[in-house]
């Protein structure tokens, strides 16, 4: 299988169609011109700024969960994930940024979407505490404390909107969030935190923000597969 | 207090396409006018910038380019018995907002709405009969012609770059195009973009069992390209970060690169940004605009712009918002169908399946938005018998993918569990092996689909949010599932390794994105008793008033409606400049 290799360079050039040449061609350092590689990946300083402790023991044991260390990537916790999470929340995002939060309040239909006056932050928050309150009543220990199966078998409830947390939150509407979270952490560029060495983004074969594919497409329309080392954002910042 | 600024001759609500257009063609009048944006600007250098632009998480799933639902959004529900709620995040549609509107974002896609579309009603009624449409449907003619509307379709694709291959050039059908579009006078600006393996697949399969498949036509440009007005459009790089984002490339036919900037060469021509038009102004004749009102945004200070024609360029919804909130012309009420403002809201319809290859790879990364192969044997095809399926309008069906943007693009098998290493396992085999057929299909107008204002929910200036009330009908329904059994056989036929069960949308749900073709609200038509504005877009109220955009349509298509926005928006243009300002009043 053919293996595509291109520097920044190329890159940055192959992005540039007749308009705004100047304006696209930043200063390039010469470190930077050969392919980069995982040490180019970024690494956020540990610890976190949103997540209390027991908030950071859920979120690290269901991202492990959800992301278990196999052959096609390290833990959850491993390439960020949990940082992802912390980081997001404590932002703009999940400080409500972009969502309406005027009342009245009602739970509405499926179709009308999300209704809950809480922001993602907050809603984390809760329905962490009322999922550890639900697993400790079920099975006898918080959600980092109880074994896989039963790991499993809270989250796939909670994903079908089998349970109704304490306080009344939809078991769904917490897990649509922390789903989204998850999946947001895997494969968002690594400059948020998570993916960390671009490793999704390797695992299916997605080249990052690399643009130039004028040409590619007429090679690689027949069924033959493009690979190329993906390219984030801070590798070509 | 509310400051009143000397008048201008034409004031311009929103710069967009519409508003574009209209700037730029209205400029060479000479006459003073201003244009009023309720968002920021635009630039290629300093906001569709490599790398940052290619933020998946930042453009996609954050929403940076598009409108901001903590200022102002819908209420929301599918019957009229339901309570509305507020839309609290953005889903099933992404209006922009700033300079370039949702021209900056979108994908591109561009078709010629044809007469069975234009002349629905009578063309339905000569084939089928009057009873053939349901009591339930107010199914209206638009009051213009394919004929009418050639030239300012020509003019629009030759602007936004339009990559395509004609059909049917002047009545002689061409090999490689769509043999059921309406007759064209000149082929397409700029040829179609490469072909991707799916589309190949696709293209192979649908021909194997008699069906006309061609490259979709689309704003992104196949190569460089230099249109009538001089503007330099770019060649695009299929780098899959096409809708949700600009182009870094300047590849992609968009008002901020194309008629904003000419207009904005002019120095009878105003752009003020951050300005919020909050209401259009009556005499006390109530058949006479004097301007509007508008918070700049930026300080919440209020002004009035006095203006002696206005010109509403808004995202279609937001035309009708203005509409209700400006009191003009009545609203409609379903239960006794009179009023015309907010009447005939429509969305789009589709169904879809997904296939997966065993071995093979699309490199679904390696795409553009309007990258993808379409037939049309069952929309705009007239010789289509829809009698046997009972329903009105139709489904294009089509296959490439408009991204491989792995946040949002993760295809796995039905039945693949939803995390761990089974769920990792699948989605790194599937990703490059899968492909999806989806259609696009019509939605007619119903009764008690439409727009009115919440009596509860307001924005952030305090003025009531608009309430729409929407679901797919039984018409679209029967439509959906024919377009589900068409995906369902196209994909059959491209034998693959497993593929879902197709699936036809049967209900209206605000979350999952489906499609920013939102239509209806304003409605041009014939007669003032059903209708908002006439056949040149000015209101029967108020003549001084014209309504470009999407809320101006009667019902809504398969196809995407950005070719008729632009093509009613310049021939509104001519309108204006050879016959209204010659003679302002009433033009029917």
């Amino acid at each position: 299988m053919p293996q595509i290799k291109l520097g920044r360079r190329e890159l940055i050039a192959g992005a540039i169609g007749a308009g705004s040449i100047q304006a696209l061609t930043p200063a390039i350092p010469s470190q930077a011109q050969s392919p980069p590689t995982a040490a180019a990946a970024t690494n956020l300083p540990a610890g976190y700024v949103f997540l209390k402790p027991n908030e950071a023991a859920f979120v690290e044991a269901l991202v492990d969960h959800m992301v278990p260390e196999d052959e096609l990537t390290p833990s959850g916790t491993d390439i960020g994930l949990a940082t992802f999470i912390d980081r997001a929340l404590a932002g703009s995002w999940g400080k409500g940024d972009r969502l309406y939060n005027q009342g009245p309040w009602k739970l509405g239909t499926p179709n009308q979407g999300y209704q809950l006056p809480l922001t993602p932050s907050e809603l984390y928050r809760t329905g962490i505490a009322a999922s550890n309150a639900y697993c400790r009543k079920i099975y006898n220990g918080s959600f980092d404390d109880i074994a896989a199966a039963q790991k499993e078998a809270f989250l796939k409830d909670l994903s079908v909107n089998k349970i109704k947390l304490d306080g009344g939150i939809p078991g769904n509407a917490f897990f649509d969030v922390v789903y989204q979270t998850v999946i947001e952490g895997m494969f968002a560029d690594p400059i948020y935190g998570g993916n960390k060495n671009k490793v999704c983004w390797k695992m299916i074969g997605f080249p990052g923000v690399m643009a130039n594919n004028a040409e590619n497409i007429k090679k690689y329309n027949d069924g033959r597969i493009f690979t190329a080392d993906p390219i984030s954002i801070a590798d070509m910042s | 207090m509310v400051t009143k600024l000397p008048s201008v001759d034409i004031l311009i609500v929103g710069m967009g396409w519409t508003g574009g257009i209209l700037a730029k063609e209205l400029s060479v009048t000479g006459l003073t006018i201003a244009v009023l944006e309720r968002g920021g600007p635009h630039s290629t250098q300093n906001d569709f910038n490599v790398p940052q632009i290619r933020d998946e998480l930042r453009f996609s799933q954050r929403s940076d380019l598009l409108m901001d639902t903590a200022k102002d959004t819908l209420t929301i529900r599918n019957k009229p018995s339901e309570d509305a709620l507020p839309m609290r995040r953005l889903g099933s549609f992404l209006p922009g907002e700033g300079v370039g509107g949702a021209g900056v974002h979108w994908n591109g896609h561009t078709w010629r709405w044809p007469d069975a579309d234009l002349q629905v009603r009578t063309m339905y009624e000569q084939r089928y009969g009057k009873n053939y449409i349901p009591p339930d449907m107010p199914l209206q003619d638009w009051g213009v012609t394919y004929k009418e509307l050639e030239p300012y379709y020509d003019k629009f694709e030759y602007t936004a770059a339009i990559s395509g291959k004609a059909g049917n050039l002047k009545g002689q059908i061409q090999q490689g195009g769509n043999p059921f579009e309406a007759p064209r006078e000149r082929e397409y600006p700029v040829p179609p973009l490469i072909d991707s393996y799916a589309m190949k697949l696709f293209s192979k399969a649908a021909t194997d069992l008699g069906y006309h498949p061609f490259p979709r036509p689309t704003a992104n440009s196949s190569r460089p390209y230099t249109n009538p007005d001089g503007s330099k459009i770019g060649q695009c790089q299929y780098c899959g970060f096409c809708e949700r984002f600009g182009c870094e490339s300047n590849a992609k036919g968009s008002p901020h690169i194309t008629v904003i900037p000419i207009a904005l060469s002019k120095p009878n021509i105003e752009l003020r940004t951050y300005s919020w038009v909050q209401k259009i102004l009556l005499d006390s004749t109530r058949t006479k605009t004097t301007g509007v009102t508008y918070v700049n945004v930026l300080t919440g200070e209020e002004f009035e712009q006095p203006a002696e024609l206005v010109i509403l360029c808004a995202y279609g919804l937001w035309n009708t918002h203005l509409m209700l909130l400006s009191g003009i012309g009545k609203p409609y009420d379903p239960e006794t169908q009179t009023g015309t403002v907010g009447k005939n809201y429509c969305y789009q319809g589709g169904a879809g399946v997904s296939l997966f290859f065993e071995g093979r790879n699309f490199n679904p990364f390696m795409t553009t938005g309007g990258l993808s192969s379409v037939i049309d044997d069952f929309h705009a095809n007239w010789n289509f018998d829809r009698g046997p399926y009972g329903y009105i309008g139709g489904s294009t069906v089509s296959a490439g993918s408009s991204s491989g943007r792995p946040i949002t693009y993760r295809p796995v098998p039905p039945g693949t569990p939803q995390w761990g290493t089974e769920w990792k396992k699948a989605t790194a085999k599937w990703y490059q092996g899968a492909l999806q057929i989806g259609t696009s299909s019509s939605v007619m107008p119903h009764r008690y689909n439409y727009l009115d204002l919440d009596p509860t929910y307001r924005n952030r200036f305090g003025q009531p949010l608009m309430r729409m009330t929407f679901d797919f009908k039984a018409n679209d329904a029967k439509m959906n599932r024919h377009g589900a059994e068409l995906c369902g056989q196209i994909g059959k036929a491209m034998s693959p390794t497993i593929m879902s069960t197709p699936a036809p949308r049967l209900t209206w749900s605000v979350v999952p994105y489906q499609t920013t073709h939102n239509t209806g609200g304003t409605i041009m038509g014939t007669d003032p008793a059903n209708s908002v504005v006439n056949k040149y877009l000015q209101s029967w109220d108020v003549s001084n008033l014209f309504v470009m955009g999407a809320s101006v349509f009667a019902h809504n298509s398969s196809y995407n409606p950005t070719g008729p926005v632009g093509a009613l928006a310049y021939r509104a243009a001519d309108t204006i400049r050879e016959m209204y300002l010659k003679n302002p009043g009433p033009l029917m």
